[in-house]
């Protein structure tokens, strides 16, 4: 038998549910993993072992008085991007100015869940305020590649994809603005989906650009991927940005095939500026596909070139809004108090002392563009360009039920390649971008290796609340 | 677009965030080099374009006007790093004397 820290979810419910094994086993061989490995990879900024195997015991009880509430998730353990607020769990953003905050209240996400039984084994590590693309800009050093320790895991949640490629876990947490649940999970070979805006409730989860935030998940299969899904979906009265569309039954989407299926290729996604590396894998699996069934038409969006300019001044605006709120009043870090002459010079040693380099950039960038003169050249104008690119994605639908291009133009790269070349480090999001700007969800797939051994994913769009679709042709994959 | 030192100091100030002279200098080189690369954005027709801020279509959303369980005051005020006094946090004088 497989160790148990190398099962999926799938086959840990069954297992439980068939008393092949316990909980507290599954969580028990996670932490031994855990403990193996994370000294190398990093993956993880705060492990509760107490806690875990408490929170285990508590589903081996449930499971075993047959009681109501029993679900898929009960006793299945789970990695937490650190940027999920957990009662009573350290939170830190991975930022300086939250290096000790304890969160007096859960994330809806986190609550429910709790109600589920799920298994916390702890938080996991992310670039701070959840703003790279690499996980270097952690106040925790870097997340490696699970395929390579020379290699970036990838970002934001590159903690939570390198932990679930590793087999810490068999699902993780993450939140995707720009790419940061695709890119990761693309490094990392496994899968990641990027949710609709406001399919998943926010509440509890630290503001980056609130009209483009969501919160999503890894896994390392489409089935799992389907029932986290069903988990943590719906309406939330604690963000008001979920509308009450109804959460279907996603594995019913799964073991349907392809045939019929018209999938676009966006042929700016196939274009110089990709690897052709990464290209050819990536028609490898569309190959596979239309063999399966798929018509494959081809489609242009065309504002793909935009994409990294509109998102890099809406996305500081937003976050130069949200990160005000760290003044160290409430919470947070703060400069000491006898420094300060006036409250105002409190607010700027406290500010200046804990945000790192790249939350220094953003806010900066994002004040610039929200100031006087320059509102209208920049943030305004990044907000039409953002409505055409609505309108590309619009047409392309109209040729195809689902978008299929690659992730990232390039496998995972160095560590320490692109970190003092912001600009380099920007658009490495340039096929993640489009989708968010539209809030589109979609699937990060694994979809074959480059000749270095790294992974290279492809991504799944549909159309609003059309995640069944991802589902659907991510399976086929 | 070039940023100077001077303007990066001036958006600082506007954010609240104290900087070194070591940080003004990297910053305003690596704000150009952001910025002349937003500059792609002139070349997108937006004549007669709507903006947009929510995706989804939502507008006007409201709930109902009713108290519900919340963190207590409590827990809240044991957040903070600064001295708490009468329920209150404390921090330095707003205004001077």
């Amino acid at each position: 038998m497989a160790k148990l820290n190398e099962l999926t979810i799938g086959e840990v419910a069954s297992g439980l549910k068939a008393k092949k094994f316990s909980s507290v086993e599954v969580t028990s061989d996670c932490l031994k993993r855990i403990l193996e490995r994370n000294k190398e990879l990093n993956a993880f900024v705060l492990v509760d072992s107490e806690g875990a195997l408490k929170m285990a015991e508590e589903a081996d009880k449930r499971l075993a008085s047959g009681a109501a509430g029993v679900g898929v998730l009960t006793g299945v353990p789970v990695g937490i991007k650190d940027i999920f607020a957990t009662r009573g769990v350290r939170t830190t953003c991975c930022s300086p100015g939250l290096q000790d905050f304890v969160p007096p209240y859960d994330a809806t996400v986190i609550e429910k869940l709790r109600e589920a039984c799920a298994v916390f084994l702890g938080k996991t590590n992310m670039d701070e305020f959840a703003c790279g693309a690499s996980t270097e800009h952690s106040f925790f050093g870097v997340t490696k590649n699970p395929y390579n320790l020379d290699k970036v895991a990838g970002g934001s949640s590159g903690g939570s994809a390198a932990a679930v490629a590793d087999k810490m876990c068999p699902y993780s947490l993450g939140t995707d603005t720009g790419g940061s649940i695709r890119q990761p999970a693309s490094f990392c070979g496994i899968y990641g989906m990027k949710v609709t805006y406001g399919r998943v409730s926010r509440s509890g989860v630290t503001a980056m650009a609130s009209s483009w935030d969501t919160v999503g998940h890894f896994a390392r299969s489409v089935d799992d991927i389907a029932t986290v899904l069903g988990a943590i979906s719906g309406h939330d009265r604690r963000d008001m940005t979920t509308p009450d569309v109804s959460v279907p039954d996603y594995s019913g989407f799964l073991g349907k095939g392809v045939k019929g299926v018209k999938i676009g290729l966006p042929k700016e996604y196939f274009s110089e500026g990709v690897e052709k590396e990464t290209r050819d894998v990536v028609m490898k699996a569309v190959a596979k596909l239309e063999k399966a069934g798929a018509k494959i038409v081809e489609v242009s969006l065309p504002t793909t070139k935009y994409a990294v300019a509109v998102y890099y001044i809406c996305m500081p605006a937003e976050l130069s809004a949200n990160l005000a709120r760290y003044d160290g009043i409430r919470y947070g870090e703060i400069s000491s108090a006898d420094d300060a002459s006036d409250l105002v010079d409190f607010y700027f040693k406290t500010r200046g002392k804990f945000f790192g380099d790249e939350i220094k950039r953003r806010i900066m960038i994002g004040t610039y563009v929200l100031s006087a003169g320059y509102m209208d050249a920049y943030y305004k104008k990044a907000m039409k360009v953002r409505t055409k690119i609505i309108q590309d994605f619009s047409e392309a639908f109209k040729k195809a039920d689902v978008l299929i291009g690659p992730v990232s133009p390039f496998p995972a790269f160095g560590i320490g390649e692109k970190v003092n070349d912001p600009l380099a480090m920007y658009t490495a999001d340039a096929l993640t971008i489009p989708a968010s700007a539209a809030g589109l969800p979609s699937l990060a797939c694994p979809c074959g290796m480059s000749a270095a051994g790294l992974p290279i994913g492809l991504q799944v769009i549909a159309p609003h609340f059309e995640e069944g679709r991802c589902l659907q042709v991510g399976e086929a994959v | 677009m070039k940023i100077s030192q001077e303007e990066v100091r001036h958006v600082a100030k506007l954010a609240r965030l104290e900087l070194s002279d070591k940080e003004v200098e990297k910053f305003a080189g690596q704000l150009s080099s952001v910025f002349e690369y937003m500059d792609v954005l002139s070349e997108a027709d937006t004549e007669g374009v709507m903006e947009t801020s929510q995706v989804t279509g939502l507008e006007n959303v409201s709930d109902k006007d009713e108290v519900v369980a919340s963190v207590s005051r409590e827990d809240l005020l044991a957040c903070t790093k600064l001295p708490v006094e009468s329920k209150q946090i404390l921090v330095k004088a707003a205004i001077k004397k």
